[in-house]
Formats: structure tokens, sequence, C-alpha cells
């Protein structure tokens, strides 16, 4: 390699053959950790994406670097991606409900429809 | 949310060709449905064996390029201009990693490792954005990037923010948030110089000179000899076509060059008003396919680059993941 790249790094590197080998092994690359942001005290944490970490440690300080450097931010969550646990996606249907959910509702309930009447029969 | 349980595994490669002939008529009907619905496709669902290919390749060259993009922009950082112009760099430098992370993070969704996407990149085998096989040799060419590469960067990703799949979806809608940043930074540089000294106008011009012909190829080759078939548009994988994204980055940007006295290194280049679309002379494809090939002026440098980094952080990754040497790290 020449030394006349524009790169200042390069020149003093002693960079290798552009034509070499290099291999990354599987796992090297670290586990997958969810990253949850909270944007102030009190509110819920909201997923935002994931991170690459061997460690929780480390998976805090690169979702910190990651997803806390631009929007406010006063707490972050990690957690192994590996270790969630979910419903297959086949599964969906089985969260189909009943749609009348009246009976639950505060607006399910019209007393005063039943006061004015019976004033209304006095 | 995506990740860990709803990661697909592809199994192995040869596998996948022969499961890619029989996708089932029901299940792609039903994806097909689901596609024109406008609903998002998640990694869990199942999905077409091309499909998948294609997603895996658009994200993983998307994520090769932000990686890649950073080094000649990185370049710069020691030889900015004043110390607003550094730190505005360094932060712009800062998010295209973390858009390449994002991105690593999507294709992975869709069953290919980090480490896998690591090694074709480090092989040659898959490819990132040509424009990033150049040198940026003076402040100029930094400003003709951050403002010219970055809104046809923009047009791209803002189009394939509304494609169909869930988690490339999302960390572009985040993408595309930071952009807007550094488009406008490099906006601003750029009219700093456009506006300044005649030397620095000068040096502007003759940037944008340089820079013309790899922005013209930066949407890719014309649409008359695209091998991307009317499929991956209906899926939602292709958003718009190359000559369609070419024009609507042409309609914006143009005129704010044009507007500040500056030229552009091609004489046909003028709106037609009878179709509404930009006439230009078409850039050399051939030199198009010689770069991406690995003929560019750069393409050497880049790979060695990161060749290096990799190779000489492998202690640095080695050694976190020893649990013997574990400790707890103070977060700030």
């Amino acid at each position: 390699m020449s030394n006349d790249s524009l790169d200042p790094r390069v020149n003093r590197l002693k960079l290798g053959d552009a034509t070499a080998v290099i291999k990354v092994e599987e796992g090297e690359n670290w586990n997958i950790y969810e990253v949850f942001h909270q944007e102030k005290r009190g509110a819920h944490h909201e997923h935002v994406g994931c991170v690459h970490a061997p460690d929780p440690q480390l998976a805090l300080v690169f979702a910190k670097e990651q997803f806390a450097r631009r929007k406010k931010c006063v707490n972050l969550w990690v957690v192994r991606s590996a270790d969630i646990l979910a419903f297959d996606v086949e599964d969906e249907d089985m969260f189909a409900n009943n749609l009348e959910k009246n009976y639950r509702d505060a607006s399910g309930f019209k007393v005063m429809e039943k006061i004015n009447k019976f004033k209304q029969s006095k | 949310m995506y990740g860990g349980g709803y990661i697909f595994d592809e199994p192995n490669g040869k596998q996948l060709r022969d499961e890619q002939l029989h996708d089932e008529p029901e299940k792609l009907a039903a994806f097909e449905e689901r596609i024109a619905k406008g609903e998002k496709i998640e990694p869990g669902d199942w999905m077409p064996t091309e499909y998948r290919r294609q997603l895996i390749r658009l994200i993983e060259q998307h994520a090769h390029s932000e990686i890649i993009g950073a080094l000649p922009e990185g370049t710069w950082i020691t030889r900015a201009p004043g110390f607003k112009r550094k730190l505005a760099l360094i932060a712009k430098v800062q998010d295209e990693i973390g858009h390449g992370q994002l991105l690593y993070n999507a294709a992975e969704t869709l069953g290919k490792s980090r480490e896998a996407m690591i090694n074709d990149l480090l092989s040659g085998k898959s490819k990132y954005s040509n424009v990033f096989n150049y040198p940026a040799e003076t402040w100029a060419d930094v400003t003709v990037i951050g403002f010219l590469i970055d809104a046809a960067a923009i047009v791209n990703q803002a189009a394939n923010a509304k494609g169909s799949y869930g988690p490339y979806c999302r960390a572009l809608d985040r993408i595309c948030y930071e952009e807007s940043f550094h488009l406008k930074q490099g906006h601003d540089a750029f009219i700093e110089l456009a506006t300044g000294t005649p030397a620095q106008r000068e040096m502007l011009q003759d940037a944008l000179n340089r820079w013309w012909q790899p922005i013209m190829h930066f949407f890719g080759p014309p649409d008359k000899n695209s091998q991307h078939s009317q499929k991956l548009m209906e899926w939602r994988v292709k958003m718009a076509s190359n000559d369609d994204m070419r024009n609507q980055f042409l309609n914006a940007y143009v005129p704010k060059i044009w507007e500040l006295g500056l030229t552009l290194p091609d004489a046909a280049l003028k709106k037609n008003p009878e179709t509404d679309r930009w006439d230009y002379t078409d850039p050399d494809w051939d030199e198009f396919f010689r770069v991406i090939n690995g003929g560019g002026p750069c393409n050497e440098e880049r790979l060695q680059v990161r060749k290096w980094a990799e190779e000489q952080g492998r202690w640095v990754r080695k050694a976190l993941m020893n649990p013997a040497e574990k400790r707890a790290l103070p977060v700030a």
C-alpha cells in the first residue's frame, strides 16, 4: 500500500494486503440485547432497538451511546433478546375476543336514565 | 419488537434454494394480500424466500454503506475548519456508525448473522454504495458529501421507510430523523463555501465537478436495464425506480445549487417542461460497474481499513467475552 492516501490513519497504520482473508468467527460479535428507553421519570420504558454486547453492563454502555445521545433520556433497560418469551406469531388469533365489552366499561352503566325515569314516575 | 426467539434461522444456503422453488401458493397469496392491504411483515411471519433474500441483500448493503461511508468523512475530523464544524462532523460520523448497527440488527431478523455479513463485506462478496470508493480530497468534498450524498440517501431512505418489512422501516424512521441533521449541517457548510472567498468558491466548484458523476451513479443504473423485477415493487421491497428517485433528487437539489451561482458539469442538464422531468447526459455506466467490482480509486483502501479494524479490535472483543476477566464497568 502506498503512503499517499488522504486518510491520516492509513499512513500510520501499515495496513495489510486487501486480498488477505480475514474471517470473523460465529459468535465473535456477541449477543443481541433489546434496549428500552425511558424518556422521563415515571414514563414507561419504550423499546427502541437492540445492541450487540458480551454482557449486560457493556450492553448498557453501548445502549447509552446508541439510543441516548440525542433524545432526552433518564434511564435505559437492556435485556438479552434470547431471554424474551413471546407467543408464536401463528397464535395471534387467540387474542381475538368478544368486542362487546360494555360490562367492563364505565360507559356501559346508564344510572342517570334510571334515576330520571324514577323521578318522573313520582 | 424483534430479536432472540423471533430470529429466523437459515439452516444453510442449499436448503434455501430448494425451498425457493416451493413457496406454497396459498401462503404466497395470503402474503401478497397482506402487502396489498399495506400491512407490515414482521420477522416471525411467513415470507417468500425471494422476499427474504432480496431484503437481506438490500439491508445488508445499506448497513455496509453506512460503515464504509464514515471512512472518507472520518478522515476530515482532524482537519475540519473550526470547532463547531469539527463537533458536527464527529456527531455525524458517530450517527453513521450507529445507522450501520441499526441496519445490521434489522438484517439479522431475517436470518443472516452479523458475523456472516461482516465476512461477506471483508471478502468483497457484499457491496456497498459506490460513492464511497472515491476520495474526499478537500474540505469542499466533505461538504458536498454532507449535503448532496446525504440528500440522495434521504430520497432513497424516505421511500424505503414506507416499505413492507417492519424492522427495516423502524430503523429507517430513526435514520431519516438523524439524516435531516446531516443534510442541514452539510447544506450550511456548503453555503458557507459558496458565499465565501473566491478561493472557497473555486474549491467548492471543483469538488462539485468531481462528485457529480458519482452522485448521478448513486441511484443505480437506468430503469431500462434494471434487473430488479416488478415483483419487488409489488412486494414493496423496492419502493421507487432508480430513474424516479434520481429525478426526485434533481428536482429538489439542482435549483439549490444553481441559486448559489454554481454550475454542474453537464450541459444537457435541464428540466423538460413538457415531461416535467429532468434531462441529463447519462453518466458513464461502464465506470459505475468497474468501480462497484473493485476498480475504483479507494476500493482497496476502504476494505483494508475495515480489515485492519477487525483484526486489531479482535483482542478487545475476545477479552470482553472471557468470563474469568469479567467485572462491572462504570456506565458513564
